[in-house]
């Protein structure tokens, strides 16, 4: 994506190739020659220090384990269709379910998550790119490393088996080397979060456009933002559980050595310390996401913006007061249960106020039933499902009797599955034009959706039935007589529906492939991201924006009336201001398509690409969106170089975990040198490389034709 | 503001720090992102020693009656001492920052290697220690104490010796001439790193030494 | 309502509607669900139960006008021809306090009856009987404190007085969970839980184990068996009785020597035979109804199924038979010998 010419006839002088590169006094190490520019294919890839592309590489890499998870979900399910089913092994279905849920949870959620935060937040607060982008390229490769080591495990002997929660002392004894590819898998995983954490709270903190206070930025960076922090300090205490378990393993030392005095619940308080917080992890994105695209279908503001901030932080302070409702049933006490029931309870408060929020969003306002807000719709409708049965929980003595039976997965998938996920595909529809300038088909979304819908609570909802039926989790079969043959036939079933959905997603963006090209802001959106081209240049914005409202963009497009209705603004395109999105061979539709209502049909409205404008960014399709006030002239600025450093250092991760688990020090050295090696050179090299070629950007305003453009701030 | 020339831009990239900092725009905070990012990691490192220090406090006297104890091994005037060092240490690291500040690299040097000498003394008086300990019985593997105490003061004496390392990089870029004052912060964030392990320190001769 | 609402919104309302009152019908009768804890048997159940309902009503109803406000929305406010920009609101002070206020209100009416009931139900009754329940990898060891009798699999209890059992384990965490009597509390290796449950009417009732334990931990169930007092003072009196020694030259006798030469009594105990104590208690193996951590019957044709493979019937067991499997032949004689034990 690298731009175009340089203008003639001023040519800048050419970088002295006769030195090798990167001699001379400042000479970093390089094993060989650094990438620069906007590199183009696999190498480009590996070597991006674009938070666009590593937002792309997040999302397509989780996506792709969300098929795995899937496909262990289906044979669990396939195993459990009917009763002493011989399908899946007893070791098999432990692994299966071991692998689903830690998968889910740590290669698809909190990734995937990562993709929109990685690719959205400094769009959103006008920044081009975020603080370190190289630390920005790590997180990634070590999330890919992290997941294929654990993924290894299934040619290595056999996947871990201990359930996604490890507890001990089970998994102190459990023989071979399935623990310990969790326990190391883990670990490479938690340094890859906590390094995007570190990241993401400095680009948010540090890098906003000038006028983008903390209470006018998007809520969506809000809210992750939040994630960032439960994350900084989360992590860390997972890590110390995984170490303390480590060394019982390896090194025969005692911290779940029931013998020499210790406490099994140790593991469970530390796990269950940072495992409360994961899950805020997990659905404060998505709530973000939702907070986003449902005032954008509705035409109207997020109602209550400030309380949806503040109960986002209130959530992730209080959920690290909650832990202990995962251990009810572990015999802590009255004084103790009692005192996290009320905790867990008062948490449900400032949950349930953005669930009305958003139904004020939708209240009086002009909805859209677009595919994102449907997704968006069916997140709020699933997550209070999820969020009352939770309730429920916290209710001890009856959670004495739902914890660790179906009750208690239905209520994780409803918030987990019916939340996240749908917010994260709400999302998906949402910026796909942003992120490859084309829409995703309507028809094939809304089919996903239904049928996602659908399969969904048909498969989930049996298990609130199956669970109060007594019917315990992490079971490898039940006998027929128990009462559970039907409702788990039926959850088979459903799984086969959601199955049947995700390839209908799928066919969906084989078929958008070609579709036409769309401008900035085809839904009429109202933050930064869409005032820019779709596709983003490299470098995001050609003047950074002087940002002087929160939802910024909506507001350069609309003033309002006396009775506070939005009102086009001069100079603005008439008509509607829906963006098109033009199905390939497909002609453009009429009224009868009856997709978006009334408001002008999606598809005629489609102004075929314009030649001289093939980016679409002088609004082609959809409308212009006027340019903001300018901060002021940046008169240099230079985009951090790509750098193959944080993908070298990212593998010596991996020969480090296999050389401590198989006990053989001289690869664990190596991997330790690895590393080592590895940041030291990334240390040493500068952000941007001396023979970093100058960008030009096609409609900047100054005078000077060889003006530079780059991410500010960003050095590391 | 004028436009630089392309040569201008390629000698001004090359002192990369220098000039980026003189070309950015300002940060939202007014603080570096280096420092603002040191600032949230020891967040974070807050975080994963309280995990450390809480698993030895549950099992403080929890080991089994007759098996060795703090008493039977600790010798609380040698750790004072080796305490002593590592908080003097941070002194000097103040003094080697302050030095870059006013341009004074010889000084710089001499407190940077002071620092870096009084923390690999406190490390090598740890591993004397432990052999000590060692051959009075308590290994990793003893009892919950000796698990416990090993894994916490380890990881602490982990994090001094990539200090240290940090600390002796800084001296030997130095020596090269290309620490400058201008890039004295990079000192100002090993030192925030650097304070931050000695105050765990002391956290931690409290808890495990200190009370009984 | 024009047809294109009728299309997106309304058959998800009314589905929404039937499939609620589908779920809460089917959930509550249930037909053979021994595990059901909706149906309480027992006075901790009903206790639980009487505290779940309302919470439950409480949650429905919650859920009905949240999902139906939003259905109700997503219809009612589509963009139609004609229909003009909304008006931009950002928020309604007294409303939004209102819809904090009030779900606390609820919750803390909730909090309080469910503290109470914590604390109610963590009394112990000091006339309770004493048993002790250790939980192993995959199955159940109780030992009745007053008299000293031991047994596995079931529960043998009286109805009409409380049980209070202490929770020990051997090896991992287990969970000892008979639902339609109490919920569930943990069995932690080094930590000794305590729970207490009554059965209100002679019967049996099912439970498993309920955390994951390993391999087989989905085979590893359990019995509650509640007999009138005066039948369960019977059942102690014959627990305490000597083993059973089979007449000579029968089957069962030479079932006796293979208990004995096979190794069976190297981990099983038999009063007065073996001391064997890594298996269960077999002293009188054939009062029990069922075996091997409750997932056979105490049949013959299960025993042989048992006996033919242990790590088949359950991965994982301990349970290994030294040398080589038991010969068909071997397998009828010990099932004789196993039969006496009454």
């Amino acid at each position: 994506m690298a731009i175009v010419t340089q203008p003639t006839p001023a040519v800048p002088t050419p970088p002295d190739r006769t030195t090798p590169p990167g001699a001379g006094p400042d000479a970093p190490v390089q094993l060989f020659r650094r990438p620069t520019g906007y590199s183009k294919g696999i190498w480009g890839w590996l070597t991006t220090v674009d938070h666009k592309k590593i937002g792309i590489l997040y999302g397509v890499t989780a996506f792709i384990f969300f098929l795995i998870g899937g496909i262990e979900a289906l044979l669990l399910r396939v195993q459990l269709g009917s009763p002493d089913n011989t399908f899946l092994s007893a070791e098999a279905y432990n692994q299966a379910f071991t692998m689903h849920g830690t998968t889910m949870v740590f290669l698809v959620i909190m990734p995937m998550s990562a993709a929109f935060a990685n690719y959205l937040m400094p769009l959103m607060i006008g920044a081009r790119d975020v603080a370190f982008p190289r630390l920005n390229a790590f997180s990634f490769w070590v999330f890919l490393v992290g997941g294929l080591f654990m993924y290894s495990s299934f040619f290595l002997g056999g996947a871990p088996n201990g359930g996604w929660f490890g507890y001990t002392p089970l998994t102190r004894e459990m023989p071979g080397n399935n623990i310990d590819f969790w326990v190391f898998g883990l670990q490479i995983l938690g340094i890859a979060s906590l390094s995007g954490a570190v990241n993401l709270i400095v680009t948010t903190i540090n890098m906003r456009a000038p006028g983008m206070s903390l209470m006018r930025m998007p809520i969506f960076v809000w809210m992750s933002l939040v994630a960032q922090f439960l994350l900084l300090f989360a992590m860390p205490v997972i890590t110390v559980a995984l170490v303390l378990l480590t060394f019982d393993r390896q090194f025969a030392t005692n911290f779940f050595n029931v013998e020499a005095g210790a406490d099994p619940l140790l593991w469970q308080h530390l796990f269950w310390l940072f495992g409360h917080p994961e899950v805020y992890i997990l659905i404060l994105p998505a709530m973000g996401i939702v907070s986003e695209v449902l005032p954008v279908f509705s035409r109207k503001p997020l109602f209550g913006y400030q309380v949806m901030v503040f109960s986002g932080i209130a959530i992730g302070f209080m959920g690290w007061g909650v832990w202990v409702h995962h251990m009810f049933a572990t015999g802590l006490g009255p004084v103790a249960t009692s005192a996290f029931a009320a905790s867990t309870m008062f948490i449900a408060v400032p949950t349930g106020v953005k669930i009305f929020n958003w139904l004020s969003t939708l209240w009086r306002g002009k909805i859209r039933l677009t595919t994102p807000f449907l997704f968006a719709v069916g997140f709020v409708t699933m997550f209070t499902i999820g969020g009352l049965s939770g309730v429920t929980h916290a209710v001890v003595p009856s959670d004495t009797q739902q914890t660790d039976t179906y009750y208690i997965v239905a209520h994780f998938h409803y918030v987990l599955f019916g939340g996240s996920m749908f917010g994260l595909f709400a999302g998906i529809y949402f910026w796909h034009p942003k992120v490859t300038g084309r829409m995703l088909s309507e028809t094939l979304g809304k089919l996903h959706f239904w049928l996602m819908l659908i399969g969904f609570n048909m498969t989930f909802g049996p298990f609130h039935i199956l669970g109060l039926q007594g019917m315990p989790r992490r079971v490898y079969t039940y006998p027929a007589g128990k009462g559970w043959d039907f409702w788990n036939f039926i959850a088979t079933l459903g799984s086969f529906v959601i199955a049947a959905s995700i390839a209908v997603f799928i066919l969906n963006l084989w078929k958008s492939r070609r579709n036409a090209h769309v401008g900035p802001d085809p839904w009429d959106a109202r933050t930064l991201e869409w005032s820019i081209p779709s596709p983003p240049p490299e470098y995001n914005f050609a003047e950074i924006p002087l940002v002087t409202a929160r939802d910024d963009v909506w507001h350069r497009k609309y003033t309002e009336d006396d009775q506070g209705r939005p009102v086009l603004r001069e100079g603005m395109q008439a008509g509607a201001p829906i963006g098109a999105h033009v199905e390939a061979k497909h002609p453009p539709a009429g009224a009868d398509d009856g997709e978006e209502g009334p408001g002008g049909p999606l598809s005629g409205d489609a102004a075929p690409p314009d030649a001289e404008d093939p980016s679409g960014e002088q609004g082609g399709s959809g409308h212009e969106v006027p340019e903001a006030e300018h901060a002021e002239e940046e008169p240099h600025i230079h985009m951090p170089s790509p750098s193959y450093w944080p993908a070298f250092s990212a593998v010596g991760l991996a020969v480090l975990c296999y050389g401590v688990m198989y006990k053989t020090w001289i690869v664990a050295v190596l991997g330790a040198v690895w590393i080592l090696g590895g940041f030291y050179a990334w240390a040493l090299e500068p952000a941007t490389a001396p023979e970093e070629p100058e960008l030009e950007t096609p409609d900047t305003e100054t005078t000077d034709e060889h003006a530079t453009v780059s991410a500010p701030g960003s050095h590391e | 503001m004028t436009v630089t020339t392309p040569e201008e831009s390629h000698s001004a990239a090359e002192g990369s720090h220098t000039e980026v900092e003189a070309g950015h725009p300002p940060t939202s905070t007014g603080l570096s992102h280096e420092k603002v990012g040191m600032w949230a990691f020891l967040g974070s490192e807050c975080l994963l020693f309280g995990a450390l220090i809480s698993t030895y406090i549950l099992y403080k006297g929890q080991s089994e009656a007759g098996s060795v104890s703090p008493a039977d091994v600790f010798d609380i005037p040698y750790t004072s001492v080796s305490s002593f060092v590592l908080l003097m240490s941070s002194l000097t690291m103040v003094l080697a920052l302050a030095a870059i500040q006013q341009g004074d690299h010889r000084r710089l040097r001499v407190w940077l290697l002071t620092t870096a000498l009084l923390g690999a003394s406190f490390v090598a008086g740890q591993a004397y220690e432990f052999t000590v300990f060692t051959r009075e019985g308590l290994n990793l593997r003893t009892n919950l104490f000796g698990s416990s105490f090993y894994v916490l003061t380890g990881f602490h004496g982990a994090h001094v010796t990539i200090g240290v390392l940090m600390l002796l990089s800084l001296w030997s870029l130095s020596m090269k001439g290309k620490l400058p004052t201008a890039r004295a912060e990079t000192v100002e964030l090993v030192g925030l790193y650097w304070h931050f392990v000695d105050v765990i320190w002391i956290v931690i001769f409290t808890l495990v030494y200190l009370i009984p | 309502m024009g047809v294109a609402a009728r299309r997106q919104g309304r058959p998800k309302g009314r589905a929404y509607l039937l499939a609620t009152t589908l779920l809460l019908t089917l959930a509550g009768c249930a037909e053979n669900a021994p595990q059901d804890f909706l149906e309480p048997e027992g006075p901790v159940a009903r206790r639980i139960d009487d505290l779940q309902d309302p919470v439950f009503i409480v949650a429905g109803l919650v859920f009905l006008l949240v999902e139906g406000l939003i259905l109700f929305a997503v219809i009612k406010f589509r963009d139609r021809p004609g229909r003009p920009e909304p008006e931009q609101v950002h928020g309604n002070t007294r409303l939004e306090v209102g819809w904090t206020l009030l779900p606390a209100l609820i919750l803390f009416v909730i909090a309080v009856p469910t503290i109470k009931a914590i604390f109610d139900l963590s009394e112990k009754d000091p006339g309770a009987l004493q048993v002790t329940v250790t939980g192993h990898q995959f199955w159940w060891e109780y030992r009745y404190e007053e008299s000293g009798v031991v047994s596995a699999n079931e529960l043998v209890m009286p109805t009409g007085r409380p049980v209070e059992l202490t929770l020990e384990s051997v090896d991992v965490i287990h969970s000892y969970w008979v639902p339609k009597l109490a919920g569930k509390t943990d069995v932690i290796p080094g930590r000794t839980n305590r729970m207490s449950f009554e059965a209100e009417r002679p019967g049996t009732y099912q439970g498993q184990c309920t955390e994951f334990c390993g391999l087989s931990h989905a085979n590893m169930r359990n019995v509650a068996v509640a007999m009138s007092p005066a039948d369960f003072d019977q059942w102690l009196a014959d627990q305490k009785r000597p083993a059973a020694t089979p007449s000579d030259g029968s089957p069962a006798a030479e079932g006796l020597q293979l208990f004995n030469g096979r190794g069976c009594s190297g981990c099983h105990r038999v009063e007065g035979v073996s001391e064997g104590n890594i298996g269960p208690n077999l002293t009188h193996f054939a009062s029990r109804g069922t075996f091997a951590g409750s997932i056979f019957e105490n049949n013959p044709e299960d025993l042989r199924t048992w006996l033919r493979d242990p790590e088949a019937a359950k991965p994982g067991n301990l349970m290994k038979i030294p040398g080589a499997p038991l010969s068909p032949d071997e397998i009828t004689k010990l099932i004789a010998y196993l039969e006496t034990l009454n």
